[in-house]
């Protein structure tokens, strides 16, 4: 019976940590959000930002889609050569890539790379004293460092996936066309045939979706840490395990809005 | 009400967890003097300021400025008030992503008053004060000697010229010569730009150079305060004891033997 209590308070106190952390979260997020549309603006925090979300994970989520989309090529037409449908390979690589691997994918691997460095970055500077340093310097931390970051993420992440979209069926090109010797003019066709605009326009939502996620859960838990080079080093593992999770779950409800009907 | 100090303290707690740290802190800074806070290593006088920078809320008590209660401003009014604060962080808390002159004139460029050329100029003008070369403002914080940084951090401080300043512990680490030129520098801040100043120091020397008036704190609480040039023989046996480092006094230190 006591076990059971202990149980139950556990369990309770577990529901409400959450609830309090996630409460917290909001409000940070609202906060942050809110300084991307009241001046001053940081445009150098900005472009840096978004030079090192955009441009610096090009080449990880190049190689990540071009790998991702020949795999998919190869998979499908061992698995459709039953139904022996040419199409089906494009088009499968096509819809795949642009609705669902391009954004998760090159979500998962900025959560990696960015997520991390946010993570460390902010949280040395939260427990060298630089945050409260700001403060003293007529400066907002959330709207100079935190506000950029997020806007940043918001429109870095749908520059990669393009780029990740094409890189993508691209790959499955190259090994329809190289290995399983499909007529290229008929697989480009195909591609183009099957995918609309819906497919894209979705993946690039999803994308500005993760990428906000990505730079909060950077920022979050950067601003929050406690405790020296331990805090910071717990602080970058919680931003890419969070955002990684917060990604897939996202990925479902924005799937769930776009397509079930 | 020119007799209203700059700076008023009344019974300001702040515990951490169960540890009370500041324990009814009173304390006045009358405006256009300097006070000299000493105290024994973890004694909270970094707690202290941050309180009244407004980084640290405190559990109780109320600390006006000007004579206004800043614990009972909105956010917007406090972070108005923070901004006429120069503040030097005992560890230097330089922005270690900007180079030396971009630390020295973020508070300039921060309120977009002036252009950048002329906030460099301005920072350089600084670094020379504190006795740093023009060469130095192109260097980034991790390359410079851990005194070249805290000479940095001031220049930072006091770059702005704000209506108060803040000093955690200014000379330490610094050579003797260079510990005096700063102690000038300060002196000329409050005396020359009518600055308010509060100095954390655990150099004597020092503190009789800086400060118009001293208080020491001790267990959370001010247990001496007077003219910064009686610290010497001020009657006080703590402050006795803790001014000509003897072992044995009222002040037990929390060793093991
Ligand atoms: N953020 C914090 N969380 C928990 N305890 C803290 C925190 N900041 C300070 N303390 C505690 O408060 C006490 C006073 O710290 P403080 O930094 O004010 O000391 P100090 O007087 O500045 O000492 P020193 O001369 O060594 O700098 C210390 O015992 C410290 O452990
Ligand atoms: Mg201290």
């Amino acid at each position: 019976m006591n076990a059971l209590l202990d149980f139950v308070a556990l369990v309770g106190r577990s529901v409400l940590g959450l609830c309090a952390s996630s409460g917290r979260l909001t409000m940070f997020a609202a906060r942050g959000l809110s300084h991307i549309v009241r001046p001053p603006f940081y445009g150098r925090a900005f472009l840096r930002a978004l030079v090192e979300i955009g441009y610096f994970s090009l080449p990880v989520v190049a190689l990540t889609a071009v790998f991702t989309g020949m795999v998919l090529a190869l998979q499908s037409s061992t698995g459709l050569s039953r139904f022996s449908a040419e199409s089906g390979v494009a088009s499968l690589v096509v819809l795949s890539v642009t609705r669902e691997l391009g954004p998760v994918l090159a979500g998962l691997m900025v959560a990696g790379r960015v997520g991390a460095a946010m993570a460390a970055e902010i949280g040395t500077m939260r427990v060298t004293d630089q945050i409260d340093a700001l403060s003293t310097l007529s400066t907002n931390p959330m709207k100079y460092l935190v506000a950029p970051r997020l806007l940043a993420g918001l429109i870095a992440l749908p520059l990669l996936v393009v780029v990740a979209d094409i890189l993508g069926v691209l790959g499955g090109f190259i090994i329809a066309v190289l290995k399983l010797n499909y007529n290229a003019a008929t697989y480009l066709t195909n591609t183009v045939n099957f995918i609309e605009t819906q497919d894209v326009v979705s993946g690039l939502v999803k994308a500005a979706v993760f990428g906000l996620l990505i730079a909060l859960m950077g920022c979050y838990h950067g601003y929050n840490s406690r405790g020296g080079a331990q805090g910071v080093g717990s602080a970058t593992t919680s931003a890419v395990v969070a955002a990684s999770v917060l990604i897939l779950a996202f990925d479902y409800v924005l799937t769930e809005l776009f397509f079930a009907r | 009400m020119s007799d209203t100090p700059k700076i008023r303290l009344r019974g300001v707690t702040k515990s951490f967890g169960d540890k009370l740290v500041l324990d009814g802190i009173d304390l006045d800074v009358p405006a256009n003097s300097s006070m000299v806070v000493i105290g024994g290593s973890g004694s909270g006088k970094s707690v202290l300021i941050k309180c009244i920078l407004g980084l640290i809320e405190p559990d109780g008590g109320s600390i006006e400025i000007d004579g206004a209660d800043i614990l009972k401003l909105d956010r917007g009014a406090r972070e108005a008030v923070r901004a006429q604060i120069g503040m030097l962080f005992q560890n230097g808390a330089l922005f270690d992503s900007l180079p030396v002159w971009e630390n020295v004139a973020f508070g300039l460029l921060a309120r977009r008053s002036v252009p950048r050329a002329e906030a460099k100029a301005r920072a350089v003008a600084v670094l020379a004060q504190v006795g740093l070369a023009e060469t130095v403002g192109e260097l980034w914080p991790a390359e410079l000697s851990g005194g070249m940084q805290k000479r940095v951090a001031l220049a930072r401080a006091i770059a702005a010229q704000p209506d108060m300043l803040f000093f955690d512990e200014p000379t330490t680490g610094l050579d003797p010569i260079m510990g005096a030129v700063i102690d000038g520098l300060i002196v000329d801040c409050v005396k020359r730009l009518g600055s308010t100043a509060i100095a954390i120091t655990h150099d004597m020397a020092s503190a009789k150079r800086i400060g118009d008036r001293a208080a020491m704190i001790h267990k959370g609480r001010i247990v001496w305060t007077g003219a910064a040039a009686d610290l010497m023989a001020s009657g006080n046996p703590m402050v006795d004891q803790f001014t000509h480092g003897r072992r044995e006094g009222p002040i037990q230190m929390e060793l093991r033997r």
